[in-house]
């Protein structure tokens, strides 16, 4: 997917013509691939967060009992990491830093109150959703790191009591950086109306993209239809 | 010579100590007992040690575990390691003493040290999996354990080990089962030269007193009592011909405490993280109650179907 120069505006993404317009904004497999991740997520929080603090064991009883969180998680982790690694190989050329982000971060006083015309048009994805992508890469690759490290059903033998100490510390406080990563990443979507259909459906309206990700709606209407199906029939 | 604790009656008898006298409950608060019980202890004094392995023979005895049999490769600790079935291993040193030129063979008996302030219990997020009990003795409940591994962190001296058969964390129990009901633990009592004794804390203490002169009369200047007080004290001690320097000992840790970063962990994180992560979620309901949500307007949808009817004609 990355060797097509156009694809600037999105693998898959169209526009269509209507009352009100419709735009592709992810495809299928995007979209299960994001599931997964939220689905692994949302466990391996909960899973986890029972054994950060006495007062969430109680979390344990979703899973089983805390034998199985400590036999589960580390699992629920690796499943993780590669539907990250899916999501990562796909997003990470549109999540690259640009002029206008600089912007749009300064303004973020008119993000956070709705003065969207007083910001600048914006790609497919906006500084925000870019800190998201970025601060989650880094952090699931700690993660997955210090949690290999504590993983001593298979891994104890191969570090020292010390690293695993370090490693405990580190990936609580990745994990809790991860989770509060999420919490905005989620509260965005609820604040924002009409963005959850674009994961759930794969699509949003044409005022959606007008209003939020102008620069990515005009690529898309400039796109050559013609390159547009050549691309469908190929895919 | 420390009399030893005489046999009990062979006739059944209740616990001399049990829930009721908990001081400490891993991931979960008790009250703790308005009465003490007298403080117990284990008094290992290496310079009476001849290595013979009898409390490693009584530990498994007692507690019916079965090393597994190893490969002999020219040392004399066996097994290797303390392993989930082997609680207690007499370690050897050979070390040569810079003052005299001899060398001295040091055999100390490895195993949980019953901390005052246990860093494995610290570490424990499954609730009451690692208990201490009034008199001192620091014990897993192994129904409770989850065998997550993070008492192997909480402790300073690398002693808990994780069975890979019931997954569970195994150390050595102060043989709590034999004192609840008056007898003293099973390395004690097939100790042949009562290098092992045992009895309340104070007794020991006083007990090591009369070791530690025998023992600097005899040269040893340094002899001492290993009681480490960055741990709060210990409920298995130590005589040592070198209390300066401990680590010759096949590394028994000077000045112990709990790592710090396990502190940092089960402390400060603990709590900030959860404040993280709840300012988060308060800040974005908060935001939705001030600001109500974002929506797409009529001119927006409008503007979007100029936008693609100017492709389309």
């Amino acid at each position: 997917m990355s060797t097509n120069t156009e694809s600037d505006a999105g693998k898959g993404n169209r526009v269509h013509a209507g009352k009100p317009v419709m735009v592709d904004r992810y495809t299928g497999g995007a979209r299960i691939n994001h599931w997964i991740t939220a689905g692994s997520l949302v466990l391996l929080a909960l899973s986890g967060l029972s054994l950060f603090h006495p007062r969430l064991f109680f979390l344990s009883a979703l899973f089983g009992g805390g034998q199985l969180v400590r036999a589960i998680h580390p699992w629920i982790g690796v499943v993780l990491f590669f539907s990250f690694l899916g999501l990562f190989l796909r997003f990470w050329k549109l999540n690259l830093w640009k002029r206008e982000d600089g912007t749009w971060l300064a303004r973020v006083r008119d993000v956070l109150t709705a003065h969207d015309e007083r910001l600048p048009e914006i790609g497919k994805y906006n500084a925000g959703q870019k800190l998201v992508f970025w601060s989650m890469s880094v952090l699931i690759i700690v993660l997955i790191t210090s949690g290999i490290v504590i993983w001593d059903e298979y891994f104890a033998a191969y570090t020292t009591i010390e690293q695993k100490r370090w490693a405990v510390l580190i990936h609580s406080i990745a994990a809790i950086l991860a989770i509060s990563v999420w919490i905005t990443h989620v509260y965005a979507a609820i604040w924002v109306k009409g963005t959850i259909r674009g994961m759930v459906r794969g699509s949003v309206t044409g005022g959606w993209a007008w209003r939020y990700h102008r620069k990515w709606l005009r690529e898309l209407v400039a796109k050559p239809p013609a390159e547009d199906e050549k691309r469908t029939a190929a895919e | 010579m420390f009399p030893p604790v005489p046999n009990p009656s062979t006739a059944p008898q209740s616990p001399k100590f049990g829930e009721q006298d908990l001081m400490r409950r891993s991931a979960s608060n008790v009250t703790p007992p308005a009465q003490r019980q007298t403080e117990v202890a284990k008094l290992i004094d290496v310079s009476k040690c001849i290595g013979c392995k009898a409390c490693q023979a009584a530990c498994i005895e007692w507690n019916d575990t079965h090393p597994e049999i190893e490969e002999n490769v020219g040392v004399f600790e066996n097994p290797h390691d303390l392993t989930p079935d082997m609680f207690t291993l007499m370690r050897f040193t050979e070390w040569e003493n810079p003052e005299t030129n001899n060398l001295e063979w040091l055999i100390r008996k490895d195993g949980c040290m019953h901390c005052e302030d246990p860093g494995c219990l610290k570490a424990c997020p499954a609730p009451g999996a690692i208990v201490q009990y009034s008199n001192g003795i620091v014990d897993f409940v192994h129904e409770n354990c989850i065998g997550c591994g993070y008492c192997v962190k909480g402790c300073p001296f690398n002693i808990p080990r994780i069975s890979q058969v019931d997954h569970t964390a195994y150390k050595c129990t102060l043989c709590s089962d034999r004192i609840a009901v008056g007898q003293g633990p099973a390395c004690a009592k097939a100790c042949p030269t009562q290098a092992i004794v045992y009895g309340t804390k104070e007794e020991m203490k006083k007990h090591a007193e009369g070791r530690i002169t025998d023992l600097k009369s005899r040269g040893f200047a340094n002899a001492g009592l290993y009681d480490p007080p960055g741990v709060g004290g210990t409920h298995v001690m130590y005589v040592l011909h070198h209390a300066d320097k401990p680590e010759i000992y096949a590394g028994l840790p000077n000045n112990p405490t709990i790592s710090p970063i396990v502190e940092a962990w089960k402390g400060m994180t603990k709590y900030a993280g959860l404040a993280v992560m709840g300012v988060a979620a308060v800040t974005g309901f908060l935001h939705y109650m001030v600001n109500g949500p974002n929506r797409v307007t009529e001119e927006d949808e409008e503007a979007a179907e100029r936008l693609t009817g100017d492709r389309s004609s």
